[in-house]
């Protein structure tokens, strides 16, 4: 009797000492993790981190003339044509390169209204590259309109692979934050980075819009298509925002499709009889200078515009487009 | 003193603090005014809250290190918090008994029966810490994708760990398999997780957390409820928007123990269910001395917990009431060291198929919440909130709905929302601008500093301000005021105001006004009889005696299309005197017309100063429908909400 209530004793001892070692094991544990997790000042206002994404200078170095314009309505004829006046196309895509077609794929709208880049002028510049030697082409745009249909009702998706382009649709993980150098409103601010990584050559491929806001859609408005997150809030600053834009994208080349022009109801037209065939395409390296001379098919003056002057006193053209001699074929 | 009597002076004595800390957090200057009281160590003392945070921010915020102290009281001594500190415990057991004082043994033997369903708590715990972890969980299943170092760090660790403590009977074979089947497992899930769409993070512990409940309650119900009294217990009498619903939750988890005493710590209580398993391991536990018992059944008589000292002892149930041991008239209850002679257990009961069935529901429900994008792009601008709220996203990720803020509110302008941030953002504060002596005071920094979990971060009076080292961050703002000009007293009706200009407390205003004179409806192209340089007479005698005295009007003489007015000082029903010291220039002939202008300054609402402060919605006099109101745009909590570009 003795004997087994003094064994029962030692085990209810040793059950004891197991729990005390769990209890201070709990206890330590919960200890540690309170201290190591501990803050005593509670969140601070985030400071943003800022972006050191860089883009790189995609233009190449003048070997011809920086402008070139051709007459027509064929845009697949204008453009080849244009192109071939500039030093055709070798002289900016080589082989291996990896080109971005950035195209105006804005609005869920068909080719016929001219609101977004035309089908012929994407598969004409996808081939183009394509012989050149291009690895690969991309075509995106961050649309306004649902970019699906965008892509699709513009018929910029089928153009592109049917000539062998890919098209990038864009989503919220193409977006990175970027920051401008030396600029003032393009700060940490979503940038459809996505297709321009790994890119070698960027062409930027827009038609000539009427555009309430700023007065004219062209080449440098054209970038804002690469702009993510509430970027409506720049229409309280539509001039310096098209000037950072493009201080912004060095591209190697530029396409304005003047063939049928938005001259009323922009950006979005909507009515054919909004268009007028003006049977012109520009192609330049000079993006300040084309748009220069895409104004003048709108009626306007480059004067007129305040973001080419604001363009050309940052240095990036000239809108004196004369004075680069362009051919005119 | 007995032991029951000791526990007894415990709970009045914590009941009565609770009570205390409640009514003193009131900015005033009366020395019981908010001095320092700790006013928020009940729910610093609460672990529920402390780890629910942990869960979802990864941080323990400040005083809530606090809950480390009653888990260690727990894993020592067990549910002492239950049964000793917990003032909404305290409240139960005495209105249990009351409803008993004159019941029945079996009454009581029933009452104090165990049931299964006291199960039901520990899933509610699981539920509500699920929803916590979510954020964590979505970040956890994603690490092979995010950071494909740490995981394979971690990875080959639980490899090593595995294969160092292996037992079991399962062969290594098997356990390799399982190890690199799981591994897979991850990375694939790794891929299929998005990370971007709208923030998983959602703490839901508030709702039912027992101390949250009581602030809650205390704060929103009873404080404002003697408010009609001439108690003077706040700053002034507190009203609060859709309070029904707490109050029906509070009443109704006190009405329940007359139904089964302490109804809510049995079956519903989370932070009862946590401590619940912490007391698994206590050092001192509640038993029978030996298994020489005459089954009398005494000790479950008044047994708080339900913890059926009588068989084997549920010890995660007991909440170390003793009234077992003094209600044993055998002397065999005890507290001892050893576990209970006729036995005990340790562990709910929960099953395989509750526990699934609850992480299951738990980890769909923030996702299914996050559909409504109530904290993305369908954000709610109706709902304002107070300054220094974090990111909607963060914030529900730390508001625990204790009501603390709305209390300590010096104008009374923070209540609780209704379903206006979705269903995970009941009760949560937001700004009325029509309940409370004003609008948000854009110099007080209260709630900021009272929240116990840092939803509403601590500021400083300079950050809030944008003054010092803020002056380039400018001040907090919650929201903006927009005038609606249909509604507008000077915009629509004729009638001259500015009550929301004059009362804009930023300087310089963020309200400015536009003066226009506006002929008078009635009083438009009156036939002028005569008139002197400082007076005319009408042909007409219709107009009302110093109608146009009142400083506001002005003549206009024919032809004269708005260049030239001339105030009114005085008018009969035929005359009109002008200030003499401006006469009219010329004087109009007798035949001509004069048009009586009314001078209306109309607001306007520079969106760049504007803070959201909603002192101008709270005077405006449009009472039904505010004529200025605040909306969140252009809150600083969240750039994407911005109004303005920034230069």
């Amino acid at each position: 009797m003795m004997r087994s209530e003094s064994g029962t004793r030692s085990l209810q001892r040793r059950q004891f000492l197991v729990r005390l070692a769990k209890a201070a094991g709990t206890i330590l544990a919960a200890g540690g993790i309170t201290l190591f997790f501990h803050d005593r000042e509670g969140p601070r206002p985030g400071r943003q981190k800022q972006s050191d994404l860089r883009l790189p200078d995609f233009s190449v170095q003048p070997a011809g003339p920086r402008m070139a314009v051709a007459r027509g309505a064929d845009r697949s004829v204008t453009l080849r044509r244009a192109i071939k006046a500039v030093g055709g196309i070798e002289r900016f895509v080589k082989p291996g390169d990896r080109v971005l077609l950035k195209v105006n794929a804005a609005f869920a709208s068909p080719p016929l209204l001219s609101a977004t880049t035309h089908p012929d002028v994407v598969s004409e510049l996808s081939q183009l590259c394509l012989k050149a030697g291009a690895e690969a082409v991309w075509v995106s745009d961050n649309p306004i309109n649902d970019p699906q249909s965008c892509f699709a009702l513009t018929g910029i998706a089928q153009a592109a692979r049917s000539s062998g382009a890919k098209v990038m649709v864009p989503q919220a993980h193409h977006f990175q934050t970027y920051t401008l150098p030396n600029g003032r409103l393009i700060k940490n601010w979503p940038l459809l980075y996505a297709p321009l990584k790994r890119i070698d050559k960027v062409i930027g491929v827009a038609p000539v819009k009427d555009h309430h806001r700023s007065g004219a859609s062209m080449v440098m408005k054209n970038w804002y298509g690469l702009l993510g997150g509430r970027r409506n809030i720049f229409h309280q600053d539509i001039h310096n925002i098209i000037k950072e834009l493009a201080m912004m994208v060095r591209p190697t080349l530029v396409v304005l499709d003047g063939t049928r022009t938005m001259m009323t109801n922009g950006p979005t037209g909507g009515a054919l009889s909004d268009l007028k065939s003006t049977d012109t395409m520009i192609v330049g390296t000079d993006q300040v200078a084309v748009d220069a001379y895409g104004a003048t098919l709108l009626g306007k003056t480059a004067g007129e515009l305040t973001f080419i002057a604001k363009a050309e006193a940052e240095g990036l053209g000239t809108s004196d487009w004369r004075s680069l001699n362009p051919p005119m074929i | 003193m007995k032991a029951i009597n000791a526990r007894r002076i415990s709970q009045v004595f914590f009941l009565t603090l609770f009570l205390w800390f409640c009514a003193v957090s009131v900015m005033g200057t009366r020395w019981w005014e908010l001095r320092g009281w700790p006013v928020n160590w009940f729910l610093e003392l609460d672990p529920l809250i402390g780890i629910a945070t942990l869960l979802s921010t990864g941080k323990v915020y400040a005083g809530l290190a606090w809950g480390l102290v009653t888990l260690t009281l727990t894993v020592v001594l067990g549910r002492v918090f239950c049964g000793w500190i917990c003032p909404f415990g305290a409240l139960h057991q005495f209105i249990g008994y009351l409803s008993r004082r004159k019941a029945r043994l079996s009454e009581k033997l029933w009452d104090n029966l165990y049931r299964p369903a006291q199960n039901i708590k520990y899933y509610i715990l699981i539920y509500l810490l699920t929803l916590a972890v979510a954020a964590l969980a979505v970040r956890l299943f994603t690490l092979p994708r995010s950071s494909p170092l740490i995981s394979g760090v971690a990875a080959i660790g639980v490899l090593l760990v595995l294969a160092v403590t292996r037992t079991g009977t399962a062969s290594p074979r098997t356990w390799a398999t399982g190890i690199i089947v799981a591994g897979f497992l991850w990375v694939l899930v790794s891929f299929v997780f998005r990370t971007d769409g709208s923030p998983a993070a959602s703490l839901q512990i508030g709702l039912l957390d027992p101390i949250a409940l009581m602030h809650r309650s205390i704060n929103l119900i009873v404080l404002p409820l003697l408010d009609a009294t001439h108690l003077n217990l706040s700053a002034a009498r507190r009203l609060y928007e859709g309070s029904w619903l707490i109050g029906a939750v509070f009443v109704a988890a006190l009405l329940l123990n007359l139904f089964i005493p302490r109804f809510y710590c049995r079956f519903i209580c989370p932070l009862g269910a946590l401590l619940g398993v912490f007391s698994r391991h206590a050092l001192w536990r509640i038993g029978k001395r030996s298994t020489d018992c005459p089954d009398c059944e005494l000790c479950q008589k008044n047994c708080e917990g339900a913890c059926s000292p009588t068989d084997d002892i549920r010890l995660a149930e007991c909440v170390m009431c003793l009234n077992c041991i003094d209600d044993c008239r055998h002397g065999l209850m005890t507290y001892r060291r050893q576990p209970s002679a006729t036995g005990e257990i340790v562990s709910p009961d929960l099953t395989r198929r509750g526990l699934v069935t609850t992480l299951i529901s738990g980890a769909v429900t923030v996702p299914v919440l996050g559909i409504g994008a109530a904290t993305g792009t369908n954000w709610n601008p109706k709902l304002v909130r107070p300054p220094g709220s974090l990111d909607e996203a963060e914030f529900l990720s730390r508001c625990i709905k204790c009501g603390q803020c709305m209390r300590i509110c010096p104008t009374n302008v923070l209540h609780p929302a209704g379903l206006e941030g979705g269903l995970e953002g009941l009760w949560t504060p937001k700004l009325n601008f029509r309940i409370g002596t004003s609008g948000c005071q854009h110099t007080c920094i209260a709630c900021g500093n009272i929240c116990p979990t840092a939803a509403i971060r601590p500021m400083t009076l300079d950050e809030r301000t944008g003054r010092n080292q803020y002056t380039a961050a400018g001040p907090i703002k919650i929201g903006t005021a927009f005038v609606d000009r249909g509604r507008c007293l000077p915009w629509a009706m004729g009638r001259p105001c500015i009550v929301c200009q004059e009362n804009c407390p930023v300087s310089p205003k963020a309200i400015t006004t536009r003066e226009v004179f506006e002929p008078v409806g009635d009083a438009k192209r009156l036939p002028v009889k005569f008139a002197g340089p400082a007076y005319v007479e009408f042909e007409t005698d219709l107009l009302a005696p110093d109608r146009f005295a009142t400083g506001d009007y002005y003549c206009r003489t024919n032809g004269d299309t708005g260049l030239k007015k001339f105030k009114i000082v005085r008018n009969s029903a035929r005359f009109v005197e002008i200030d003499p010291s401006r006469p009219f220039d010329p004087t109009p002939p007798p035949g001509s017309r004069v048009d009586i202008l009314i001078r209306l300054q109309q607001p306007y609402v520079n969106p760049g100063r504007c803070i959201g402060c909603g002192i101008c919605e709270h005077e405006c006099p449009v009472l039904g429908l505010r004529a200025i109101r605040v909306t969140a745009d252009n809150e600083s909590r969240n750039r994407e909400h911005s109004l303005l570009l920034q230069r």
